[in-house]
């Protein structure tokens, strides 16, 4: 089977609260950057796996997401191709 | 007979030994359960103590939750087995769909590491029948992601049905929604706490003892089982 280059990016639902983000963006303009309306940080992950075709790729990756990478009762992920 | 109670060690679990003292000093047998093992010994109720489980890696307690000793803890809860966990014991909880809702980081960032005062509310349950409602006790907490979340559905919902066992009293140490400190399940053999009452114990070591009634209460509940 063919290898793909999977990528599931996983963030914190928007109405769970991120003061992670939070305090990277109160630093910005105290290092003279600009000031971001909002800044959310989340987890990038980048997977290699062997799939039939891209669709399949794409489902062997959702169900990783679904039972492991991200907690549904907190987090969203969307999954792509690289 | 003495009540076995079984203690799981993660990769990574810190106060497992903690929890261990407890159940002894309680007056049960400490039994210690290996995280990689299915078998539970036979144990009448099981403790999921704190500390970073596999480092928090991905999220606190979100590996730990599929090892295999967690296997029979699911199964054997969904009949009735009393199940605890103390901080990353209540997040691998969580992620196991045995307690609703998701322990976050902190809200103001901080680790924090203090005594704590809480007011007990549930005190239906296996392990805190033996706490009179509105009982305030002291109870040292640590946790850097012990934001309890939940839908507001779901905090109703457990407000409603009386499965708030603990809130903080005075300041809220990380944020949580409704300043809840510790959940149950619907039956009230599960429940997660975010303090540590294996904390306090023992005069010499912690803010009192007010944290030994966690222990007591489910030896109380086996022996009237």
């Amino acid at each position: 089977m063919p290898a793909y280059e999977v990528v599931v990016d996983v963030m914190l639902k928007p109405e769970i609260l991120d003061p992670a983000g939070q305090a990277v963006s109160n630093a910005l303009p105290a290092l003279g950057l600009p000031a971001a309306a909002s800044l959310r940080i989340g987890k990038h992950v980048e997977l290699s796996l062997d799939a039939a075709d891209q669709t399949d790729a794409l489902a062997q990756a959702t169900a990783m997401a679904e039972v492991l990478l991200s907690n549904p009762v907190i987090e969203d992920f969307r999954v792509r191709l690289a | 007979m003495t009540a076995r109670i079984g203690v799981v060690t993660f990769p990574g679990s810190l106060d497992d030994r903690d929890a261990q003292r407890a159940v002894r000093l309680a007056g049960g047998e400490p039994v210690a359960l290996w995280h990689g093992d299915a078998d539970l010994q036979g144990v009448d109720a099981v403790v999921l103590p704190g500390g970073f489980s596999y480092g928090d890696y991905l999220r606190a307690g979100a590996i730990a939750r599929f090892a295999p000793a967690m296997a029979g803890v699911i199964e054997q809860a969904g009949r009735g087995l009393p199940v605890l966990g103390i901080c990353n014991g209540f997040q691998v909880l969580c992620e196991s769909g045995l307690l609703p809702g998701a322990l976050t980081r902190n809200s103001h960032l901080h680790f924090v590491n203090r005594d704590q005062g809480l007011r007990m509310e549930g005190v239906g349950t296996a392990w805190t029948r033996g706490y009179q409602a509105g009982q305030e006790i002291v109870v040292p907490v640590k946790n850097g992601e012990g934001r309890y979340v939940a839908s507001e559905v779901v905090l109703d919902e457990l407000e409603s049905s009386g499965r708030v066992v603990a809130r903080y009293t005075g300041s809220n140490p990380n944020g949580s929604s409704r300043d809840i400190a510790g959940i149950s399940n619907l039956a009230g053999n599960v429940v997660g706490i975010m303090p540590h009452p294996e904390h306090a114990v023992e005069d010499l070591t912690g803010p009192g003892t007010d944290g030994l009634g966690f222990f007591t209460s489910v030896l109380e509940a086996l022996v009237t089982a």
